[in-house]
């Protein structure tokens, strides 16, 4: 269809296809559903983000004048459960990966739209019994649930929590298992494996992570609520059951899970670095073959979670080393994103920003994650906020810099509209800051022995605390200032035009937003991805 | 067109990439579920080996001639449900709707053996929790053994449960004829996870009922 003919008779985009609550809570258009987990991931971040609140304030001095013991176990679980099983994980797969998997493919929707659906509604079902377990008095068992406390000793609602995150995995499974078919038997013609975005390849290894790691802690959280629900001591060591086991199966998930939550950013960081340097990726198949790389690697890797477990000394040996190969394909990804930059025409766009700010914290992050592999030193700082102030760096730093990123990216082709650069490029510095004020003082706390989970400490680390707060106060206004700025573009923001960014590939071909069938006719691709030449002009 | 609903999805270009993609899901999907049985072998197997004994001794409880007459019973259930497939291929609508009906009496009778079972192990008091009795020794493990025994075979049945619940959905359909050689996929997918259920349990019996039988307790 030429331009010509569009502005005649614009046909209907997704947003205007119907209208009413009904057709958004009984869509099977991917687009829409991403919308409503667009909604319903903000609103446990938020959730979360109250709790972060609880903690930093707390932390402020060093007694525990604002709460006690109880209620900062409490504080400090139902964040680490909201953050990580109801936003960080569904966050950027469930959202952006929703919406831009069947359109990067050329398709008209995923595999399996009534799936898709039912994934959202699973999510919502895992989020109140939640929600009922937080209002209720939440729980304390930290996020992990280790054993025996979970199952004994613990007067929480651990039954209801665990059933949340039992019931919110199968969201995640069947996201994961779309996504696999849809990329297998739905890619348009031309599009072979090696041209595909890999935004796509980083989302095929994610749902691998997913369809084999969320069943097993499926498992392991209903046996927890068994043990808990009916006395019959499955870890129970009074009857020869083993914690030790729990622990196994916890991280046998929960390690991978970390990938769920980084490798779709690395996917979206891939997209930017490319777009906004115009060039294409340096090392494609590297870039590609590391996201699998990383999937297969982090089933390998969990006993660096419990060096201090009392595992055997032999097998901790090999964990350590097998932890430490994981930086091999993470640093192939930031050495090629780094070469993709080198000599490019590089533009800082607001989600460029966020992409350049998830390369220096990813980095910290992993370089990190490379210290607590090593055996001696994981000793030492376990348990520890050297070790919080670590995954933060990943997951904050990383997760939800490329989950801004792209939505920043996206934006654009899911609302057809633009936000204003000055107040976006300001909420990224601000993030960006905030973020580092906040979490590097806790390396240098954790390294001094500040144990986490405790609301209590010495006097001489208050300095370091008040820092960690401060930078928390900054990071929250830098999260609020796009809420605001987003939901005002919507109606406000100028039209964006089909391709803002003068951007590769299939997303930017169709109109924004785009039709509910994503293409007027099935595209037919017959180039590399990433196609920039060096005197490509935008077109407008 | 004859039935009510188009045969191909609106998101499809041709009943052949339908049929692929659904194939290719109930794989996965498959995956997934092994992944979930995994978990619990994983933790039988690591428990069975620190608990040998208490093992041992509790599998002495368990009926062997119910649990092999149930593996009989499931097999057949197999190889009803793999005819009703090749039917709904041939569109034999007849032998499709018979087949079906045979293969969800055959589920119902393993249930039913399984009730009977369970009925024991209560009368036994070998229910894993307070009511629990042991007069041998190891009562911990032994408890531990019918804990997983009940979990195993609990969601073992719960997946039989699921299976019979779709065969009384997909029967309807199948009286209507709306399965035929362009479009089979729902049955053949459905036969894909009776089979899987029923491997389930050619793994359970053994673990469960069959390892450490010829062991003095």
């Amino acid at each position: 269809m030429s331009t010509t003919e569009r502005a005649v008779a614009e046909p209907p985009n997704y947003l205007s296809a119907d209208y009413g609550v009904k057709s958004w809570l009984l869509t099977t258009d991917h687009k829409r559903i991403a919308i409503l987990y667009l909604v319903a991931v903000t609103v446990f971040f938020v959730i979360g983000g109250i709790f972060a609140v609880l903690i930093r304030l707390e932390l402020l001095t060093p007694q525990g004048d604002l709460m006690q013991s109880d209620t900062y176990n409490r504080v400090f679980t139902m964040h680490g459960v909201a953050m990580i099983f109801f936003f960080l994980i569904p966050s950027i797969p469930a959202v952006l990966g929703n919406f831009m998997v069947p359109i990067m493919v050329g398709a008209r929707d995923l595999a399996f739209p009534k799936v898709n659906l039912a994934s959202w509604y699973v999510f919502v079902l895992g989020g109140a019994f939640t929600l009922y377990a937080m209002i209720a008095g939440g729980v304390d068992t930290g996020w992990t649930f280790y054993t025996p406390f979970s199952t004994t000793f613990s007067n929480t609602h651990v039954v209801a929590t665990g059933l949340g995150v039992f019931i919110v995995g199968f969201a995640s499974i069947m996201t994961g298992l779309n996504f696999i078919v849809t990329i297998h038997r739905m890619r348009a013609p031309g599009l072979t494996w090696f041209r595909l975005p890999l935004f796509l390849w980083a989302h095929y290894a994610t749902s691998l992570v997913m369809i084999l790691g969320t069943p097993v802690i499926a498992i392991t959280t209903l046996l927890l609520a068994v043990e808990r629900g009916f006395k019959i001591g499955i870890f129970d060591p009074a009857l020869g059951g083993d914690p030790v086991l729990f622990q196994h199966l916890f991280w046998f998930y929960s390690h991978p899970a970390v990938y769920i939550m980084v490798l779709p950013a690395m996917g979206v960081i891939s997209e930017l670095v490319a777009a906004f340097s115009r060039k294409a990726i340096f090392g494609y198949k590297f870039v590609a073959g590391a996201s699998v790389a990383i999937a297969i690697l982090g089933f390998l890797v969990w006993g660096h979670h419990m060096f201090v477990s009392g595992q055997s000394v032999y097998a901790a040996t090999i964990f350590s080393v097998l932890s430490m190969l994981v930086a091999v394909p993470s640093a192939v990804k930031i050495f090629n994103w780094a070469a993709t930059l080198y000599k490019g025409s590089v533009s800082f766009d607001t989600p460029m920003l966020y992409a350049l700010g998830f390369i220096g914290l990813f980095t910290i992050g992993g370089l990190t994650g490379v210290m607590l592999a090593t055996l001696g030193l994981d000793v030492h700082v376990h348990d520890t906020y050297f070790v919080v102030a670590h995954f933060h760096y990943v997951m904050v730093g990383g997760t939800i810099m490329g989950y801004l990123g792209g939505l920043h990216y996206w934006w654009p082709k899911i609302s057809g509209r633009m936000y204003p650069k000055f107040w976006s490029k300001l909420a990224a510095l601000i993030i960006f800051v905030g973020f580092n004020l906040t979490f590097f003082p806790q390396f240098l706390l954790g390294y001094m022995g500040m144990p986490r989970r405790y609301h209590v400490y010495p006097e001489e680390w208050q300095v370091l605390h008040v820092l960690s707060s401060a930078g928390a106060s900054i990071l929250g206004v830098g999260y609020i200032i796009p809420v605001f700025y987003l939901i005002w573009s919507m109606r406000y923001g100028p039209r964006a035009g089909d391709n803002p960014w003068g951007a590769a590939g299939l997303e930017w071909q169709t109109s924004s937003p785009p039709p509910t069938h994503n293409f007027v006719t099935t595209p037919v691709v017959t180039t590399e991805p990433y196609e920039y030449k060096a005197e490509e002009v935008t077109v407008g | 067109m004859a039935s009510p609903q188009p045969l191909l999805a609106h998101h499809f270009d041709t009943l052949d990439q339908q049929r692929e993609s659904a194939s290719l899901g109930m794989w996965v999907f498959l995956i997934t579920e092994v992944m979930f049985f995994g978990g619990l072998f994983i933790a039988y197997i690591v428990y069975r080996t620190r608990s040998h004994a208490g093992f041992v001794a509790g599998s002495h409880e368990l009926n062997v001639m119910l649990g092999a007459i149930n593996t009989v019973v499931l097999i057949c259930s197999s190889l009803t449900m793999a005819i009703a497939v090749r039917a709904s291929q041939l569109g034999d609508r007849r032998t499709l709707v018979r087949f079906l009906v045979l293969t969800a009496i055959l589920g119902l009778t393993f249930l039913g053996i399984k009730a009977v079972e369970y009925q024991e192990k209560f009368a036994h008091h070998l229910v894993p929790g307070p009511h629990f009795a042991w007069h041998g020794t190891t009562p911990g493990t032994v408890q531990l053994f019918f804990s997983l025994y009940f979990v195993m075979t609990g969601l073992h049945a719960l997946h039989m449960i699921v299976g019979i619940g779709l065969i009384a959905w997909l029967l309807p359909r199948s009286m209507r004829g709306r399965y035929g050689p362009d479009y089979h996929h729902p049955i053949e997918c459905f036969g894909l996870y009776w089979h899987f259920v029923d491997i389930v349990w050619i793994f359970l019996f053994p673990l469960l009922y069959l390892l450490g039988r010829s062991e003095h307790v």
